[in-house]
């Protein structure tokens, strides 16, 4: 194990967030506060509870899940996007490290920056409304899960993607109005009988719902099926890495 | 597979290249079967024109483009099977001033240390930096740098763990003349404290200046490998033309034993002779000519120059 070579790039790539801290920290952050001054604060009171939790403690696991998938995805698709950019990236491929190393290095890192965020967003919603946590060490545990699976899927977007581009089109086009349809902001029974069952086959949805049941001990859906659902997506980006960097595809000629 | 008797054949070789072939996915067949054996603590230039397959030898040695056909080992580690072990013992220097822009040189540089697994050496890393006249600039952001600085931070980056074999790819490439020198210092520099050098240029006065041998590669094909003083006595050869004032049907009688050649107009002779030595003949030749009555309307001397060999051997191949 090249631990000295893992130290390096997880070094490298939190040093990128440090030089980045608007961008990476701040901005997530501000974005969130916008979130629950408007749907938590000024809608919010005007609408009743949900499963006997407010409107504005409702959706603080959901926003916290969009800026976790979002920031998660960017971060990692974007730390092994610009060493291909910029050509950099002929040293990562000289060097003596294996892609678990190379994987633990950017996407610790990433997914570190994840957690970090959830927790600062977790500490900034408190401004907005009160909340409780019945599962402290489940809450922790998926957040910590979701950024490592998101910021893996984020890393072999980056590692496909050949242009600035196609590193937005999965964040903008398939995670944001998946997230946004997958429960952050309603309980799917308050939805049409026929789009409960078409927003099962939604995975963002057991993300959200394994989240908020960390909180509230609530959820539409079986908790086992979210952790389930959740571990199985790591498994399958694992294996994708493991598969690109055995065959050098998108990195080597 | 190898055959066994090449493999053992260089006992002193650091880097063993084998059967090396390498074709593109668009087809383009890159190298052909190369076989070459770098000996341990020399500096090998690797000559050749643009697209001859120079940068491909060197990345699939350090492992950035993967061989079609064929192995490589350094330093009996096979870079496929035994790349951690390969890749440690390889510093390379790019051809692109490839930088992360807005990482400090003393960052990039200490990055490079921990990414090739070496724990870390401030105390190295500043006699390096020291060395190459970046230490002042050590907090500058890369992106501030000029290219010349640029360049010195990529070998400060691939010499930060200690390489005991160094791949410099076109490294005076745009490049000044303090810099090229201050990199021609540090190059035997580096060989005197028994650092194997690979460069590839297409500056054949680089290779001279620098190279204990030589490899001239075209097309994919490596077709000369030769120590670089042999080379330099095969220039040393002039060659002194004389144009006839009438044709002769073949070199003189009294004349056979001199290295003579009669065009075959019969109407140029041409005389090959050693530069460096003392007595190159040549008046003794023009004396003879004239005692047999031989008269010539013209005369001029030339002298074969590594360029020479070396559009002669990249031409025969095109």
């Amino acid at each position: 194990m090249n631990i000295h070579g893992v130290r390096a790039i997880y070094r490298f790539e939190m040093a990128r967030t440090f030089r980045t801290l608007m961008q990476s920290i701040a901005s997530p952050v501000l974005s969130t506060s916008l979130y629950f001054v408007v749907f938590g604060a000024a809608i919010g009171s005007r609408m009743g509870e949900v499963g006997g939790v407010s409107y504005g403690a409702f959706i603080i696991p959901g926003l916290i899940m969009l800026s976790l998938l979002n920031e998660s995805i960017s971060n990692a698709s974007f730390g092994i996007y610009m060493p291909k950019w910029a050509g950099t990236i002929y040293e990562l491929l000289s060097a003596p490290v294996s892609y678990v190393e190379v994987v633990l290095g950017y996407v610790g890192a990433a997914a570190t920056k994840s957690v970090i965020l959830g927790l600062l967003i977790l500490a900034t919603s408190r401004l907005f409304v009160s909340y409780e946590i019945l599962h402290p060490f489940w809450m922790f545990g998926f957040l910590v899960l979701t950024a490592v699976t998101f910021s893996l899927f984020g890393f072999i977007i980056g590692l496909w993607a050949d242009d600035f581009q196609k590193l937005q089109v999965v964040p903008l086009m398939v995670i944001t109005p998946l997230t946004f349809l997958g429960g952050s902001f309603y309980s799917i029974s308050m939805l049409p009988p026929v789009w409960q069952k078409i927003t099962l086959f939604n995975p963002v949805v057991y993300l959200v719902n394994g989240f908020r049941w960390s909180f509230y001990g609530k959820a539409d859906v079986n908790i086992v099926v979210s952790v389930g659902a959740t571990v199985g997506f790591l498994v399958l980006c694992l294996a994708v890495v493991s598969w690109i960097f055995r065959t050098g595809w998108k990195l080597k000629a | 597979m190898p055959p066994l008797d090449a493999a053992v054949s260089a006992p002193d070789a650091i880097v063993a290249v084998r059967g090396l072939s390498k074709t593109y996915k668009s087809g383009f067949q890159a190298l052909k079967r190369v076989d070459l054996d770098i000996r341990r603590g020399e500096i090998f230039a690797l000559l050749g024109p643009n697209g001859a397959g120079k940068t491909t030898l060197i990345s699939i040695v350090c492992g950035i483009v993967n061989g079609s056909e064929g192995s490589v080992t350094v330093d009996g580690h096979d870079i496929a099977r035994d790349y951690r072990a390969a890749r440690s013992l390889i510093g390379l220097v790019p051809q692109e001033l490839s930088t992360d822009a807005f990482e400090s040189v003393w960052a990039t540089v200490k990055f490079s240390r921990g990414l090739f697994g070496k724990a870390p050496n401030p105390a190295y890393l500043e006699k390096i930096l020291r060395e190459l006249s970046l230490w002042e600039k050590r907090d500058a952001k890369i992106m501030t740098l000029s290219g010349g600085m640029k360049r010195r931070v990529l070998i400060a980056k691939a010499l930060a763990h200690e390489p005991r074999v160094l791949f410099l790819d076109e490294p005076t490439a745009g490049v000044d003349v303090e810099l090229r020198h201050d990199m021609w210092q540090m190059v035997h520099r580096l060989r005197e404290s028994g650092v194997t050098i690979i460069l590839t240029t297409h500056y054949i006065e680089e290779a001279e200046e620098m190279a204990d041998r030589i490899g001239v590669i075209t097309k994919g094909e490596l077709v000369l490998v030769e120590d670089k003083h042999t080379l330099m006595r095969k220039l040393g050869k002039k060659q002194l033309s004389l144009q006839l004032q009438t044709p002769l049907q073949a070199v003189p009688a009294g004349l056979e034993h001199w290295p003579l050649e009669l065009s075959s107009d019969g109407g140029c002779l041409t005389y090959t002779f050693d530069a460096q030595s003392e007595d190159t003949g040549i008046a003794e030749l023009l004396r003879k000519l004239n005692g047999l009555g031989i008269d010539f309307k013209d005369l001029h001397s030339s002298e074969s120059s590594l360029e020479d060999i070396f559009v002669s051997l990249v031409r025969a191949r095109a």
